[in-house]
This record gives C-alpha cells, sequence and structure tokens, in this order.
C-alpha cells in the first residue's frame, strides 16, 4: 500500500510539474464550454434574404415590412431580375428570395387569392427548411388580421406545451452534450498518453521490474486523472449553472455520482487505447480520430438519434456518451431519479467492467 | 533540391514503415466518412408519439388515424392517464403526447370550436420547434375535413384571403441531408490528419532527440520544413481525392463546379493547416503538449465552422472569431463549388483570407524554428 500510494506521488509530479499540460487540461474546458455554450445554436436568427418584388403595391410593402421587422431575417438586397437570384445564391451572401408575382394586391382583393414562392438555398437542408416554415408563420398571421372580420366555424385549437424547455433555448440541448464530449475526450486522452508514454520513453520497463503488480501500476496512472477530470466536471457542472442558467431540477449528489461514473468509463476506455497502442502518436490519433466525430456525431449531441438510419441507432448504443447525456439531460432537466436511468447507469457500468476486463487481457507485462 | 528529396524520402519512409499509423491515417477518415456521414441530420422523422383519448368518438379516432397515416409520426400506445403518460414522458419512451379532452366531439359540433392539447419534449428545442409544426399541420388538414363535412355550403360566407406560398428549395430540391454533409465532413477530416501528424511531427523528433542530430547536419532551415511538410501535403491532397471519389460513387454528392478549382484551393488550405501544425510543434516541448493544442484548435475550428450549426445563428461576436477560423472558409467553399457550381469570381474573398492565412502562418512558423536552442 505504502508503495503504491509512493507511485500515485510520482504521477501527480509528473503532472503537477508540466505546467503547460495542466493549463491546457483545466483552462481549455472552461474556454471551450464557454464558447459553444454561447455560440452553438441551431436557432434561426438574422437570416439575410432578399426580394423580388413583380409587384411594388400596399400589400407586398406590408408583407416585406412584417418580414423584416420579425428578428429572423433582415432584408440585404433587393432584386430586380430572375437571372440575379442565382448569382446572388452563388455569391452565398444570402440565404432565400421572396418572390412576389405580378399585381399581388389586386389578386389578392379581387380573386381573394396571390401567391408568393420562398426559394431557398438548400445546400444547408435544415435552415432552408427552417427559413419556409417562419416565412410561411408569418404570411399566416399577416392572413390572420386580414381576415379577422371573419367568423371561423368548426375550429379545432391544439394548445401546446413544450416540457422541460419551455423557452426552447438549444443551450439546455449543447451544454450536456459539450460537457460530455470534454470529460470523455480528456479522460481517454490522457490516460492512452501517460500509460503509452512510458512504453515509448522505456521507463515501463523499469516499472514493470519494480515490486509492483500490474494492476497497481494500472491503477495508480489513473487515480489521478480520476481528481482532475472530477474538478473540471465540477467547474463544468458550475458554469452551466451559473452562466447558462441550466437547472438542476434532480439531485446534484446524483449526477455527481454519475459524472464520476462516466469518468472512470472514459478513463478505462484510454487504458484499452493504451494496450493497443505502441506509440503516443498512435494512442492520440485512436483517441482523438477515433473518438472525436463518433462522439460528436453518434451521442445525440447535435443530431437526433432517432432520426438515423437503423443500423446506426444500433451503432450509437455503443458509445459510452449517448447514455451519459441522456442520464445528464434527465437529472437536469427533467429532475428524474435512479428510478428511471437505472438502466442507463447499469450500461455505464458494464461498459466500464468489459473495457477494464479486456485491457487486463491485452495488457502485456513482458517487452517484446 | 536534392537535399529536399532526401528529407522527404525518410519522411514517407517513416510514414510507411509504422504499420501501427497507416490504418489511423487512410482507413480511419474514410470508414467515418461512409459511416458517420448518414448520422449527421437534423431532420425529425419516427416522432415517439403517444395519445391520451378522453372522447372516444368517431372525431377523436378519426383525428389519432391522421396522425398514424403520417410517415412522421411514430404511433406508440394510448394511455389511459396523464399521470401514466408523464410518466413515459419522463422515462423518454414518448416525446409527443396529444390529449384529447371529453366532449371533444360535442364541443367541436354544438360550440363550434374545441380544445386539444399538447405536450412536447422539448429538451432539443429545434426538434420540438419542428415537431409541433407537424402536429398542426395534421390537427389543420383534419380540420378542413371537419368543415367540409359539417358546414353548411348553402349559407352564404364571405371567402377569406389566402396568400399562397410555394417554397422551391435550389440546389437540394429533396433537402437530402447527405448532399450537405458529406462535403464537409471531408473537409473536416482532411484537416484532422494533416494538423495531427504535423503538429506531432517535428515534436517527436524533439522529444526523442534526433531533432538535434538533424540540427548539426549542414541542412538549411528552410529545406528542413519544406522536406517536413510536403509529405503530409501529399497525404491530405490524396486523402481529399479518395474523399471526393468515394462522395461521387456512394453518396452521388453532386459536382456541379470545376473541380479544378476546389483542387487549387485545397493546396493552400493544407499550407495553412501545416503552418499551424509547426507552429504548435515550435511552441511545444512534447507530443502530449503538442496535441493538447491541436485538439483545443480543433474543437473549436470543427464546431465554429458552420459545419453542423449555421454561422449566421450565432451571436455577433461568434461570428466574428469565426473569420479566423480556416476550417470555415474551407467548409464554405466545398459546399458552394460542389453544390453550387460557384466559380473563382464567387470564391474569390474567401480564396484571398485563405492565402493570407497561409502566408501568415508559414511565416511565423519558419520565423519561430529555432535550430539552435
Amino acid at each position: 500500500m505504502k508503495r503504491f500510494i509512493g507511485f500515485i506521488k510520482k504521477e501527480l509530479y509528473h503532472i503537477f510539474r508540466d505546467r503547460r499540460s495542466l493549463f491546457i487540461l483545466f483552462g481549455m474546458p472552461i474556454a471551450q464550454i464557454l464558447l459553444f455554450g454561447f455560440a452553438i445554436t441551431n436557432e434561426i436568427n438574422n437570416v439575410d434574404i432578399a426580394i423580388l418584388d413583380h409587384s411594388k403595391d400596399a400589400s407586398t410593402e406590408e408583407i416585406i415590412n412584417k418580414i423584416s421587422a420579425s428578428k429572423y431575417f433582415t432584408v440585404k438586397q433587393i432584386l430586380t431580375r430572375e437571372a440575379d437570384i442565382e448569382t446572388a445564391f452563388k455569391k452565398g451572401n444570402i440565404k432565400a428570395v421572396l418572390n412576389f408575382e405580378k399585381h399581388f394586391s389586386r389578386n389578392l382583393i379581387k380573386q381573394n387569392q396571390a401567391t408568393i414562392q420562398i426559394i431557398t438555398d438548400a445546400t444547408d437542408p435544415n435552415t432552408a427548411n427552417s427559413i419556409t416554415n417562419y416565412i410561411n408563420a408569418i404570411l399566416q398571421n399577416y392572413q390572420q388580421e386580414k381576415n379577422r372580420a371573419i367568423v371561423v366555424e368548426y375550429q379545432i385549437i391544439p394548445q401546446t406545451r413544450m416540457v422541460y424547455n419551455p423557452e426552447l433555448k438549444s443551450v439546455f440541448m449543447f451544454v450536456p452534450g459539450v460537457m460530455t464530449i470534454i470529460l470523455m475526450l480528456v479522460s481517454a486522452m490522457m490516460t492512452s498518453i501517460s500509460i503509452t508514454r512510458e512504453k515509448e520513453l522505456g521507463t515501463m520497463e523499469i516499472l514493470l521490474v519494480s515490486p509492483l503488480k500490474p494492476f497497481q501500476v494500472i491503477i495508480g496512472k489513473v487515480v489521478p486523472y480520476i481528481f482532475l477530470s472530477v474538478i473540471n466536471a465540477a467547474v463544468i457542472v458550475l458554469l452551466s449553472i451559473f452562466i447558462f442558467k441550466m437547472p438542476v431540477q434532480g439531485s446534484l449528489f446524483l449526477l455527481g455520482l454519475e459524472s464520476v461514473l462516466f469518468i472512470i468509463t472514459s478513463l478505462a476506455l484510454g487504458i484499452l487505447i493504451s494496450t493497443i497502442a505502441e506509440t503516443q502518436q498512435a494512442a492520440m490519433m485512436i483517441s482523438l480520430m477515433g473518438l472525436m466525430l463518433p462522439v460528436i456525431l453518434l451521442s445525440g449531441f447535435i443530431f437526433p438519434i432517432s432520426s438515423m438510419p437503423v443500423p446506426l441507432q444500433i451503432i450509437s448504443n455503443i458509445i459510452p456518451a449517448k447514455w451519459f447525456i441522456i442520464i445528464i439531460k434527465g437529472i437536469m432537466l427533467k429532475g428524474v431519479g435512479m428510478a428511471f436511468i437505472w438502466k442507463e447507469t447499469l450500461i455505464l457500468i458494464g461498459m466500464t467492467l468489459f473495457f477494464i476486463g479486456l485491457s487486463v487481457k491485452k495488457y502485456k507485462i513482458r517487452l517484446e | 533540391m536534392k537535399t529536399i528529396g532526401y528529407i522527404i524520402q525518410k519522411e514517407f519512409k517513416q510514414i510507411f514503415r509504422n504499420k501501427g499509423m497507416l490504418p489511423i491515417i487512410f482507413i480511419l477518415p474514410i470508414l467515418q466518412l461512409v459511416i458517420l456521414s448518414n448520422a449527421a441530420t437534423y431532420e425529425v422523422k419516427n416522432i415517439k408519439f403517444a395519445y391520451i383519448d378522453y372522447d372516444r368518438t368517431s372525431t377523436s379516432r378519426a383525428l389519432i388515424e391522421k396522425f398514424n397515416a403520417s410517415a412522421f409520426f411514430n404511433v406508440l400506445t394510448d394511455f389511459p392517464s396523464q399521470e401514466k403518460a408523464s410518466a413515459a414522458m419522463l422515462s423518454g419512451e414518448v416525446d409527443v403526447v396529444m390529449e384529447i379532452p371529453n366532449h371533444f366531439e360535442r364541443n367541436l359540433l354544438k360550440e363550434k370550436n374545441a380544445n386539444l392539447s399538447i405536450t412536447i419534449n422539448a429538451i432539443d428545442g429545434a426538434a420540438a420547434g419542428v415537431e409541433s409544426v407537424y402536429v398542426n399541420q395534421i390537427v389543420q388538414s383534419f380540420n378542413k375535413d371537419v368543415k367540409m363535412n359539417y358546414m353548411d355550403t348553402s349559407k352564404k360566407i364571405t371567402q377569406p384571403v389566402t396568400i399562397e406560398s410555394i417554397p422551391s428549395f435550389w440546389y437540394n430540391t429533396t433537402l437530402d441531408y447527405k448532399t450537405f454533409m458529406v462535403p464537409g465532413i471531408l473537409v473536416l477530416l482532411v484537416t484532422m490528419i494533416t494538423l495531427f501528424l504535423s503538429g506531432m511531427n517535428i515534436v517527436r523528433e524533439k522529444e526523442i532527440g534526433t531533432l538535434e542530430q538533424i540540427n548539426v547536419t549542414p541542412i538549411r532551415k528552410s529545406q528542413f520544413i519544406i522536406g517536413k511538410l510536403f509529405p503530409f501535403w501529399i497525404i491530405g491532397m490524396g486523402l481529399l481525392t479518395i474523399g471526393l471519389i468515394l462522395a461521387k460513387v456512394i453518396f452521388n454528392t453532386p459536382m456541379l463546379g470545376s473541380l479544378l478549382l476546389l483542387y487549387a484551393y485545397t493546396s493552400i488550405y493544407i499550407l495553412v493547416i501545416l503552418g499551424i501544425g509547426l507552429l504548435i510543434s515550435n511552441f511545444t516541448d512534447t507530443q502530449q503538449q503538442a496535441m493538447f493544442i491541436a485538439w483545443f484548435f480543433v474543437v473549436i475550428f470543427i464546431l465554429m465552422s458552420g459545419l453542423f450549426t449555421p454561422i449566421e445563428s450565432m451571436p455577433k461576436w461568434a461570428q466574428i472569431v469565426t473569420e479566423f477560423n480556416p476550417i470555415k472558409y474551407f467548409v464554405e467553399i466545398v459546399r458552394m463549388v460542389l453544390l453550387k457550381g460557384s466559380g473563382l469570381g464567387d470564391i474569390l474573398p474567401q480564396l484571398l483570407k485563405t492565402l493570407l492565412f497561409a502566408i501568415l502562418m508559414n511565416v511565423l512558423a519558419v520565423w519561430s524554428y529555432r535550430k539552435v536552442n
């Protein structure tokens, strides 16, 4: 036990001696969560659009005013010819064009019907779709104002209630995700590097011939990083509560426990990577190239898992981050207790045991 | 020239000798491109929908039938009570619950209007917005049917004014997400590979101690740097080529613009990334430090590039930050050239900025590289 504590001390010295890495280790997550918490959003805001108005009458002016008054759109350009649309889209400075037909007002008054074409640059399908929906909502609103005098019969009035996030803030979606990514990558990368480093520098040999047992070496390597990551997690949670006003509906204690569990899962994954990789370079490439994109894309951080093709939905189950994101959202936003997240918790525990078991099996106590 | 040739030869030997790294450099990115591009979709479908029907009349059943028929909704069950529905919502089994109140049909026919309550799990705000639109569309279309059936046609009523809007989606008429994502993810993979490799390369020699041996040779600083970076430039261009071929063959990504232009731009862009990598190498002592810094920048570059979330939605200050993000320009250009067929004139501003970055980064990198400690 004394030897083991001595070993942990050595590890801590290593970590604290390298000021630059330490600074990065703590500074980076804070910088990232601040930056992304504010910047990453898929809400539609200030979209630049252009107008192609063939009639230039009272009604079109009213509609244009209504659209430019909304916070979603800025009328950037007034086009005069159909051909200009293509040019404007190719330069990429506008996202949509509103094309009013000729005699718009007259048609509206005489025939009770007029037509607008909403042309969107659909290279980004999501934005194009949202823009169309938002403009349609504004047009609906305009029609309602015009039709106020008419009594509508047999009307069904849906009353929609948005639960857990009534203001539809995208921060609520992204902060748990960013937190998960940071914890996962930092933990997995740190351990995998610190173990392969000893291999590469040749000091692993010295550790192996020491009276320390192999698993003591590994645990000794991991323990300091558990502490560091827990501090990181705590800082991130505090930031999300105080700066992004994320609610914690459930128990903070449970959130802490689950975070520690996820950190251990990530560290175990790091150990597994280090048993496969021979050099630091390989370890880093696996933990960065191999983990970053799958974690961002398959965890439900940005893109909803239920919309993915079925094979990918199945693959997403092996991403630990997916389960942790469900857990954090459950505790923070829905306020659920263990009764609702025991399944996810068990899966994370199972994954941890699996990673550790596999590492122990692959861990070589002899050098080739 | 001959010296540079030898260094390049040495670098290539080192790259291809390392059997552990080869699959990571070539196979991993390609696998990710092919698999993960399918995951990146904001489309909302298979919405987990449940209902509580307190009314149990032909009207309420007809409404539910409408949801059953919709491709967007996956009608799971009906709940006998609100408590059961809330519990299912908490555990994440359902995302949208519609409650049809008692006397729904009677109110609709007698009082001329009836309420419906819809509860939506809004943690994913964007998806919730779309779900709400879909629900309203179905309810409205149902409402139209009801009016057709019951409205007294003999009575003369004033026609309401209607504005018909015709959406027209250019460049991607089917709103296919892969068309949008594949070029972007390709950019990302090219960037990550070249940045990580170049960032780690020189610092690795530093750490192992072989850099000193090179420093005492008569190789000039510029020769050394060119020799070091050229192989990664080749790897980057190679990855782009493989990626484009896969994009065409597997995803049938449209390629409207000039590929030559895209290659010309990429050749400059990779120089920017290599410059950044070299700069990181110069300012760090260990591979670990180099990787952390590279990782820090890559995560910021990726998430602020407009690849996954649109830049125009970001707050003003963040949009200014993205001006300094080289990935942003590459993502924009690859999409403009491939999907819209933009020409040199259209992408000139981005091209010039990238060129400026390339010069700046490489001058800084060469200047900060010291042969003597």
